[in-house]
């Protein structure tokens, strides 16, 4: 492989893990839709990469999933479903910002020690992505539990799924992988008509997690 | 390959996402419930009839051997008489107007794609599809969950939603780093993703790259299994949902994740420098049991006392499954189909209850066995089997899941006993107040079926008495593919 589409790659899942590092400390819920919108259109950049380089045309497919359902479709609908329902701008975090981004550190560290130690023998490309992969997968579970916000974690959830993709893409010649973005989009869908739906139907004050937590454990 | 076996494997599959197509488009909600039931008979014996026909050849998508048809039997089997005691359950639901006409419509197409999922994913080859049908699945029961539309329904059902998609994430993660470790030895495309074919070379696999993927893979199917500390979803799920769906989900739906972490095992198995998958298990499997077993004592809801008592019987199979050896796969395999069905009758009857009682309050329902005595002593029998008294099928599993721990490490025996009895107090302590005592609450008459109930009970009694001697040899067969 030569240095260049090498480097290129290399750059592009580098970007996506800074990306979700800029999610962490998004204190708007438009501004964190915004920086994920910019997650997807890298992952898209980087999902192309592959497929040129990999010469792997069916990833071109997933590529576009990408940049359309997930860089315009679900942001554009986010921000109407935030509008429409009024809910509150500022995301109520349950963690610090500075703890979250140390947190954040330590999960990338761990996730670069055990990466690249279990895969010495596998193509240097793949084996960085893989690290990369896993990077983003937990830095999208830190967004998740630190955010008492449904949409924040909707979103966490989705950048978390933007990891696997990586992962897909990155393991060459790997089967499904347009059927399993596939399936994540119609999983990303549900969730997201889910949010509309339950406030809809005014079942919930808010969409705000912690609301939810007045009915835990026991029926009284 | 003749043409006749593959048959039955198509008609496994088919059988189900037909009858969710023809349920989707049916208005009237009697006949809905009357096919939804043929369905469910017809996928039972074309999953009977994988017995004795001959099984096609490992394809690139699709596999019949000895192990999975133990779980396809018992999860149409379950899956039938779901589908019979849902029909009158679902009946009164209508008359008491918390479910409308075009909701059940609904629920019946979602009833037969669950089970399609749920076949698919015991019938899958491939790591992939197998993840795709565990998927399928989940989200079919996740839109059946919050049916309702009540404000606990949707928690349930988001609350599962959410902690079930990060599982699967983390599954897919797990399947991805498999076919990493399996490419430089099985060549790129879909060969390494095949089961069949990574069993075999499972051995020149990368041990640490597969080792890692084995913890994802666990932890991310062991959500759906509900092991402890991913569990938070199963009681909401189960209390808040219509009461066959959690009969499904505990009887059906844990043992299709269950499943799915074995086939991984035996694949972790094969590669000998890879950690052991026994004292992963074992650890997730006691914590489940004794974490389960001391909540058990706290349940206000009956429905949730239940499904607190799925996360301890899991727990015990998952320990059963880790320690391995003949024994101990024969007893946890054993344990897992009593579990099934015990647990399954005791949803039915606990639906009945419910309905009759107008409440799911532990402390407002008393007297059973007096004011309705034919689902009182239904729920007695379950209970004194799930708790695991003899001469019950449970007692029997329970004691050779105990006997071969003391056998091979006895000192993991004492936490196991020690979850077994707490769990069995809390059991006893329930029941009595349930059971016997005033009557309190609703005492119309019930008009329910009490055949799917009394027949699972009377499969487990008879299992704990006598077990055939060809079913013996076949779990002991299968015990021994699981090493």
């Amino acid at each position: 492989m030569n240095g260049l589409t090498f480097d290129i790659a290399h750059l592009l899942a580098g970007s996506l893990v800074l990306i979700s590092f800029m999610m962490l400390y998004q204190d708007r819920l438009f501004a964190l839709i915004n920086v994920f919108a910019l997650h997807a259109v890298v992952l898209a950049l980087s999902v192309a990469w592959q497929a040129y380089i990999q010469d792997a045309h069916h990833l071109y497919i997933t590529a576009a999933i990408a940049l359309v359902f997930k860089a315009i479709v679900i942001p554009v609908g986010l921000h109407r479903i935030i509008q429409r329902l009024g809910i509150h701008r500022d995301i109520e975090t349950a963690v610090g910002i500075g703890p979250t981004m140390l947190a954040g550190i330590g999960l990338v560290t761990l996730s670069m020690v055990l990466m690249l130690r279990v895969t010495p023998e596998a193509d240097p490309l793949a084996r960085e992505d893989l690290a990369f992969a896993l990077s983003i997968i937990l830095l999208g579970l830190l967004v998740m539990v630190t955010r008492r916000n449904a949409v924040s974690q909707v979103v966490g959830f989705m950048s978390l799924e933007n990891g696997l993709v990586l992962a897909a893409t990155g393991a060459k010649g790997m089967p499904l992988v347009v059927e399993i973005s596939v399936a994540f989009s119609i999983l990303i869908a549900f969730i997201v008509i889910g949010v509309f739906l339950f406030r809809i139907r005014e079942r919930f004050d808010s969409v705000d997690i912690g609301a939810l937590d007045d009915y835990r454990g026991e029926r009284r | 390959m003749s043409g006749f076996s593959f048959d039955a494997v198509a008609a496994i599959l088919f059988i189900p996402a037909g009858a969710a197509a023809i349920l989707a488009a049916m208005p009237n909600y009697k006949m809905t419930a009357l096919v939804n039931v043929i369905a469910s008979l017809l996928t039972l014996l074309a999953a009977l009839s994988l017995f004795v026909t001959d099984r096609p050849a490992p394809g690139q998508y699709l596999l019949v051997d000895d192990l999975n048809i133990v779980f396809i039997v018992l999860n149409t089997f379950v899956g039938f008489t779901t589908s019979v005691f849902s029909a009158s359950y679902i009946a009164h639901e209508l008359e008491t107007g918390r479910l409308t006409a075009p909701n059940l419509r609904f629920y019946h197409a979602m009833y037969q794609i669950m089970m399609f999922g749920m076949n698919l994913a015991f019938v899958s080859n491939n790591i992939g599809l197998m993840w795709v049908a565990v998927e399928l699945a989940t989200l079919t029961t996740v839109l059946m969950v919050g049916i309702y539309r009540t404000h606990e329904a949707l928690e349930a059902a988001w609350k599962y939603f959410i902690l079930g998609s990060v599982g699967i994430a983390l599954a897919l993660f797990g399947t991805i780093l498999v076919y990493m470790a399996a490419q430089p030895v099985v060549g790129e495309g879909t060969n390494a993703m095949v089961w069949s074919v990574l069993i075999e070379k499972a051995a020149h696999f990368d041990p640490a790259l597969l080792s890692v993927a084995f913890i994802f893979l666990l932890l991310g199917y062991g959500t759906k299994v509900g092991l402890a500390p991913l569990h938070a979803w199963l009681p909401d799920a189960h209390a808040e949902g219509p009461t066959p769906i959690s009969a499904v989900l505990s009887g059906l739906l844990l043992n299709v994740a269950l499943y799915a972490v074995l086939r991984f095992k035996l694949l972790l198995a094969a590669s000998p420098q890879a950690i052991g998958p026994g004292p992963l298990m074992v650890t997730m499997g006691l914590t489940s049991l004794i974490f389960a077993a001391f909540m058990l004592y706290r349940r206000r809801d009956i429905k949730r006392l239940f499904a607190y008592s799925s996360i301890e019987h899991m727990g015990i199979i998952v320990f059963a499954f880790g320690m391995g050896g003949p024994l101990a796969n024969f007893a946890g395999l054993l344990h897992m189909v009593m579990h099934s069905l015990t647990k399954s009758a005791i949803f039915f009857a606990v639906g009945h209850i419910a309905q009759v009682k107008g409440t799911q309050k532990i402390s407002e329902i008393r007297g059973l066995t007096e004011s309705h005595p034919g689902l009182g002593w239904a729920l007695v029998i379950g209970v004194v089997a799930i708790a695991g008294l003899p001469p019950l099928g449970i007692f029997m599993s329970e004691f050779l899941v105990v006997s071969s721990t003391f056998a091979r490490h006895p000192w993991l025996a004492i936490p196991l006993v020690f979850g077994l009895l707490i769990a069995f107090g809390a059991l006893l302590l329930r029941l009595t107040g349930v059971a016997f005592g005033e009557p309190r609450g609703g005492m119309a008459p019930v008009e329910a079926s009490y055949v799917p109930m009394y027949s699972h009970l009377a499969l487990v009694f008879a299992a704990g008495i006598y077990l055939p001697a060809p079913l013996v040899a076949w779990f002991q067969h299968v015990a021994g593919i699981l090493g």
